[in-house]
């Protein structure tokens, strides 16, 4: 963890009330996919969590949907605004577990954002990621062009039809049993639905949780797993199947 | 050259800044970020006799200045605090430690400080009674005088360590409740601990914690705090903890105006993890801009008769 000031670098709409910004800053603290940064804004007492995307040396992309008071500020912020943040915290995705697997990486809405990470990070190792993405409807569907250019294997679903298929991205994984493992990160009940999913060995889940420090210090945010209660912010958010307790 | 030595019941602190219980768990998490031997001392984590999972999620809230937690009292247990937080703390802390402690019964409480007593850097009990008591329907020992001077005597007898009670804020009159654990003998006294609130989400139409109700922190809560410090102040002889919405070194000297000897800062610590210390670094600039030699003399200074 490191508490450091990004710059917000660009700012662009990428579906309704859903950004991508981009950041300068001092990255050195990510250390693995899926890991978060605590982010302070003016006038709120507690920093707001945002997974980060992916990163290089000395900047980083975070997806964030306006839902609230504190998204809503922070994804109107203009370019240059300077933000105090600790960056790189949490486990995040282990993508060394996943090489005896044939594993899926399944993202619901922003859940997207995350698993672009652990995509990089597959690619890098030669391998090609398979990846489900479900959104509520087409305008929802976020960086589909980019996992593409990545030279992922994509499957979209979406809840009306729109586009790809209709339905869940769990009805995408279970039209595909050779899928054995999964990195997930999405919404509780698609979560839920993943973990239930008997064609699944193992696999990595993503938690969230109302934090107040979200390094690990007052216990705001820790849930009951099979290990004992785990803080999200410190343990987690990646949680491993066979520990969730829903 | 400014000294900011202030002594709590005879254990002298090199500052009056300490993390208040809570805010630090047991200190591993800040030791990555600093040095913890700057610090006056810390409190850690309220600690109960049996291992506690704490309460449901959510059990964080947000207002103006501040938040609010329902954490439960989550905790490892005092035996387990003992034997893995203890030797850890020794490699990360080299100060006098503040032991703060829970319990559900009047025995519980006595117990734990027991235990401590073999625990060479624990120099002083905290002991929360903000905890309801499981043999009289959970009404909280921190709301009722009597109560709350059987736990400072119980307490008292079980150990040969400086007693510091920390009080709850959620009385009618917190004076009476510190002249009643000062009666039974308590060396000094701590307050406040969080306020009793509540936020409700309007879309779900429902608590925003799980719990229902918080405990109330951060900023929004600092002249509560001063004014009871201030009360309590005038109604006791025994050391203060001032305690409650301090964020920086300006408000450290206000509590200490108000009568505190040391200063616990909570929430703060959360939303930055470095306040403690840019608060310690920013001590001796301040207390040379108000004309202070020794920061001691700043407690109570405030009264004027
Ligand atoms: C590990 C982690 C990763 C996340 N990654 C992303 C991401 O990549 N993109 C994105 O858009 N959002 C992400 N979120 C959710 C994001 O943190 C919330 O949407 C945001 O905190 C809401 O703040 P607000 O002020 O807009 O909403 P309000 O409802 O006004 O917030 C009130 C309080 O509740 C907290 N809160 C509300 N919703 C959530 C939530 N879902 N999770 C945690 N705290 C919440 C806020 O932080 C704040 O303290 C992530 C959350 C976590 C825990
Ligand atoms: C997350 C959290 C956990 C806390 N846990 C404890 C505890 O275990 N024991 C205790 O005596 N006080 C506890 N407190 C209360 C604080 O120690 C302090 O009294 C209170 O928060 C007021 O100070 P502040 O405004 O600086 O935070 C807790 C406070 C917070 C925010
Ligand atoms: S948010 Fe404080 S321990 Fe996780």
């Amino acid at each position: 963890m490191q508490k450091t000031i990004f710059t917000l670098k660009t700012n662009r709409e990428i579906a309704p009330d859903t950004y991508e910004m981009v950041f300068s800053g001092d990255t050195s603290s990510i250390t693995a996919p899926g890991q978060f940064a605590n982010i302070e804004l003016p006038g709120r007492f507690l920093r707001r969590p945002i997974s980060i995307s992916h990163w290089t040396e000395g900047s980083m992309t975070l997806l964030v949907k306006a839902v609230g008071v504190g998204t809503e500020d922070l994804t109107h912020s203009d370019e240059g605004t300077a933000f105090d943040v600790l960056c790189g915290l949490g486990n995040g995705f282990s993508v060394d577990l996943i090489a005896d697997n044939t594993p899926i990486l399944a993202g619901g809405g922003l859940g997207a954002a995350p698993l672009y990470g652990v995509a990089k990070k597959m690619r890098e190792r030669g391998m090609t990621p398979a990846v489900a993405l479900g959104f509520r409807t087409k305008e929802d569907a976020v960086y589909l062009d980019e996992y593409a250019a990545l030279g992922c294997k994509v499957y979209v679903a979406t809840e009306d039809g729109t586009l790809g298929t209709r339905g869940f991205v769990t009805d995408i994984i279970r039209a595909h049993p050779e899928f054995d493992y999964v990195l997930c990160c999405g919404p509780l009940p698609m979560l839920k639905a993943i973990h239930s999913l008997e064609q699944l060995k193992d696999g990595q889940f993503s938690f969230e949780a109302r934090m107040g420090c979200g390094f690990g210090a007052c216990m705001g945010c820790t849930v009951p797993t099979k290990n004992g209660g785990k803080r999200v912010c410190k343990d987690g958010p990646i949680l491993y199947k066979e520990e969730i307790v829903w | 050259m400014v000294n900011l030595n202030v002594s709590l019941a005879g254990v002298a602190l090199k500052n009056p800044i300490i993390p208040a219980s809570g805010t630090f768990g047991y200190g591993r998490e800040y030791a990555e970020l600093y040095d913890l031997d700057i610090l006056g001392s810390f409190s850690w984590k309220g600690t109960t006799a049996a291992p506690r999972s704490g309460n449901p999620q959510p059990r964080i809230a947000e207002t103006y200045a501040g938040m609010l937690n329902a954490v439960g009292l989550q905790n490892p247990g005092i035996d387990a605090v003992i034997a893995e937080e203890v030797p850890n703390i020794a490699k990360i802390f080299h100060g006098p430690v503040i032991a703060n402690i829970g319990g559900f019964s009047i025995e519980e409480y006595a117990e734990n400080c027991r235990k401590l007593e073999s625990v060479e850097q624990v120099k002083i009990l905290e002991v929360n009674i903000s905890c309801p008591n499981v043999h009289a329907g959970g009404k909280n020992f921190g709301c009722d005088p009597k109560a709350a001077a059987e736990v400072t005597r119980a307490v008292k007898a079980a150990t040969s360590k400086p007693v510091f009670m920390k009080l709850t804020p959620n009385v009618t009159d917190i004076a009476e409740i510190a002249r009643a654990c000062e009666e039974a003998g308590a060396d000094g006294l701590c307050l406040i601990n969080t306020l009793l609130g509540m936020r409700i989400d309007i879309k779900t139409r429902r608590p925003v914690i799980a719990n229902r109700t918080g405990g109330v922190s951060g900023g929004a809560v600092f002249p509560v705090a001063l004014r009871m410090v201030w009360d309590v102040y005038e109604a006791v002889k025994i050391p203060i903890i001032g305690c409650g919405g301090v964020s920086s070194a300006a408000d450290a000297v206000e509590m200490m105006l108000a009568g505190a000897a040391a200063v616990e800062v909570g929430a703060a610590n959360l939303k930055d993890p470095y306040a403690c210390k840019n608060i310690i670094e920013q001590m001796p600039a301040l207390c040379e801009k108000l004309g202070i030699e020794n920061i001691s003399d700043l407690t109570g200074g405030a009264h004027h008769g």
